[in-house]
């Protein structure tokens, strides 16, 4: 695999970051906006971080209540120790059930356990029905954003695209375009077999799900197909509907701004008898894949996001890169956390370094997760990733600064080094450790003489 | 009133001149400013690094040296500060020995601008500008640990300073300790823009409360071969700035 910083370079030089920044700053706005609009913001923060903390800490009991429900309304629940399970129980049942089309609404879990590439593969087409979930899958790339998949590309993109792989006639007008795509996708909402949907919260006390579009296409695809498949991240639980109702109030706020999100379906199983429609079958599946580990370690709080993406459209990093130089399904500053805890701290060790700590991130998470501190508790676990220089550096320094009087001497002697250059003096070269620096930066040179001496 | 001055290691070494012009201020305001000379480095570097028993034990050295001294610790730097008042008692939180020291040093800690502001009653003297306009970048870690977000400002508008505003005034410019080094291209591509910004203001001089943030812009500046200069708030509020 490449690494961090080979594809940070590569979206640096690529003239995408400019769609990324202005679309991640939109969001970002339309967020600060919507938050100042509504005067119990913060309190609601404070609620929704307590509610995903108690239901962090006593997972195994909400899991255990919320399984019971679903199958008490008639749904089957299969707990997936890691992806490939998931998947294989996902393939089964579309085998089992003859199903040659299934129709997706957007989703991290399924991204994160790579469902379409094993439903593909045993030959089920499946068809994102989110528009910019539509367009990335039909440019054969990977979601850049959380909520935004596409933010990466300008309208100008999709129309060559829809040109292109839809055969449609040009235009890059966005109302037209959007036609295009709801022509072509309302055929498939209605003869698929089975409707794949995320879940945004499962609601412990009842068995719902709760579904979080601005398309619609949440609801088509849970209803129309005789088959609804829920798959979740094993932490995406409240308590009972009035927790719902706070997770909403802040979810939407900060993933875009919304008061409300222009669909919020809650979903109760399969159609019961005396209702007109509603699929035959509901299965939930609940994904671990490196969850229960997480809820263990020193970054457990990654598990209380609500995936809003606010922290990536509030990042500097992720303002100037984009998704796809994360080199994972979820980027940003979450992304830095999440990642490492869930697929592997070894391989993913260059993420929770790549942040100045800003702190941007934990200025607007809902729930406000303290993304610095955890990607400091990652970096505590990695230092022996730091090139040595680094390291010995460190370590002599320390050791020096713990001996006041050594430290003043060899500061007074860089000070003499100092004067090579004369007061207030820059450095253009250095090699070593510093070379970074000082390819893109001057270094000043160290004054004639500390303020300790004078 | 007695008060210390904690100046940090990289004021020490490479800017001398803030901390003489944060003596001066803060003696025009009436205090009596003590230097504690065993100062070294408060531990920020090897705590963000992740490097925490290097962290640990800077931070004991700065408590040794801090705790018996009396009155208010000003540090002319939002995340030294940062550093002492937050992160140093967490590092001690297991430590019954330091935790006690690492609290009271804590409370008695205070970022330079916001000291001034709440306790000298800003009665900043008017200084002599020039005719420069100055800008402001807010430091990440003065702004999202401290809460210091309006009081430079004030204290510029007070010291008579012409001022205009900078886009972008709270986005990080990139620094980030290691981070300047293991991901420098990021670093650089962050620097840029707020670089771009700062000349696009119009201003002469880029005024911040940190000298790190301002050593890696300044950095920047001076290698596009820019007319604008970068300051630490002490030096133009004590009138050497410009």
């Amino acid at each position: 695999m490449t690494t961090f910083r080979d594809r940070a370079r590569d979206a640096l030089t690529d003239g995408v970051p400019i769609a990324i920044d202005r679309g991640a700053r939109g969001h970002y706005d339309k967020r600060a906006r919507a938050a100042a609009a509504f005067p119990q913001m913060e309190q609601m923060r404070d609620r929704a971080r307590r509610i995903r903390a108690e239901v962090v800490a006593h997972l195994d009991q909400h899991l255990a209540t919320f399984a019971d429900a679903v199958e008490a309304r008639g749904g089957q629940v299969f707990f997936a120790f890691d992806a490939a399970e998931a998947n294989e129980y996902i393939v089964a049942l579309a085998r089992a059930e003859g199903v040659s089309r299934a129709v997706k609404v957007k989703s991290m879990v399924t991204e994160e356990i790579e469902l379409n590439g094993a439903l593909e593969t045993a030959g089920v087409e499946v068809v994102e029905t989110d528009l910019g979930e539509f367009i990335v899958q039909l440019a054969g790339e990977k979601p850049s954003h959380i909520i935004a998949p596409v933010l990466h590309m300008d309208r100008y993109d999709v129309a060559e695209l829809f040109s292109e792989k839809l055969g449609a006639e040009y235009t890059d007008d966005p109302s037209d375009l959007n036609d295009i795509a709801r022509i072509h996708l309302r055929e498939r909402f209605l003869t698929a077999e089975m409707g794949i949907s995320g879940v945004n919260f499962a609601v412990a006390d009842d068995g719902s799900i709760a579904l979080v579009t601005n398309e619609g296409n949440g609801r088509l695809c849970t209803t129309a197909p005789r088959i609804h498949v829920a798959v979740m991240g094993m932490e995406r639980l409240v308590r009972n509907r009035d927790d719902l109702a706070v997770m909403l109030e802040v979810l939407a706020r900060s993933a875009t701004g919304q008061g409300l999100s222009s669909y919020t379906n809650v979903v109760s199983g399969p159609r019961r008898s005396a209702e007109p429609d509603g699929p035959d079958q509901f299965h939930v599946v609940i994904v671990d894949n490196g969850r229960s580990a997480t809820l263990g370690s020193a970054v457990a709080e990654i598990l209380y996001c609500i995936r809003c993406g606010a922290c990536l459209n509030a990042c500097p990093v992720y303002r100037h890169l984009g998704g796809h130089a994360y080199g994972t399904v979820y980027p940003g500053p979450i992304g830095k956390v999440i990642t490492p805890s869930l697929f592997g701290l070894e391989e993913w060790h260059e993420l929770p370094a790549a942040s100045s700590l800003c702190g941007a991130c934990k200025e607007v998470c809902p729930v406000r997760i303290d993304i610095p501190e955890l990607l400091v508790a990652l970096r505590r676990q990695s230092t022996d990733r730091m090139p040595t220089s680094i390291r010995w550096g460190l370590a002599a320094f320390t050791w020096l600064s713990t001996k006041p009087r050594l430290y003043r001497s060899l500061a007074r002697t860089a000070a003499l080094l100092g004067r090579l250059w004369g007061k207030g003096g820059w450095m253009r070269r250095i090699p070593l450790v510093l070379r970074g620096w000082t390819e893109t930066r001057d270094l000043p040179a160290p004054a004639p003489q500390t303020f300790n001496d004078w | 009133m007695p008060v210390q001055i904690f100046v940090t290691c990289l004021v020490n070494s490479l800017f001398p001149d803030v901390g003489k012009a944060t003596v001066a201020l803060l003696e025009d305001a009436g205090y009596e400013v003590e230097f504690p000379l065993d100062q070294t480095c408060c531990g920020q570097p090897a705590f963000n690094g992740g490097f925490e028993a290097e962290a640990r034990a800077q931070v004991r050295q700065t408590l040794d040296v801090l705790d018996p001294t009396r009155g208010p610790i000003i540090v002319p730097s939002g995340s030294c500060a940062a550093m002492i008042i937050h992160h140093a008692p967490e590092l001690m939180r297991g430590d019954s020995k330091y935790l006690a020291s690492a609290q009271r040093v804590a409370a008695r800690t205070r970022e330079l601008t916001e000291f001034l502001v709440a306790e000298a009653g800003c009665e900043i003297p008017a200084r002599d500008c020039g005719e420069c306009t100055t800008t402001y970048h807010a430091s990440c870690h003065a702004l999202r640990w401290l809460g210091v977000r309006e009081q430079p400002k004030r204290l510029l508008d007070e010291a008579g300073c012409s001022r205009v505003e900078l886009e972008g005034e709270d986005e990080c410019c990139g620094f980030g300790g290691l981070f300047s080094i293991k991901a420098p291209e990021v670093s650089a591509a962050m620097m840029d823009t707020k670089i771009d910004r700062v000349e696009a203001s119009g201003a002469d001089v880029l005024v911040g409360v940190d000298v790190s943030c301002l050593m890696h812009i300044g950095g920047g500046l001076r290698r596009r071969g820019s007319r604008v200069a970068v300051k630490h708030i002490a030096e133009i509020l004590a009138g050497k700035g410009i």
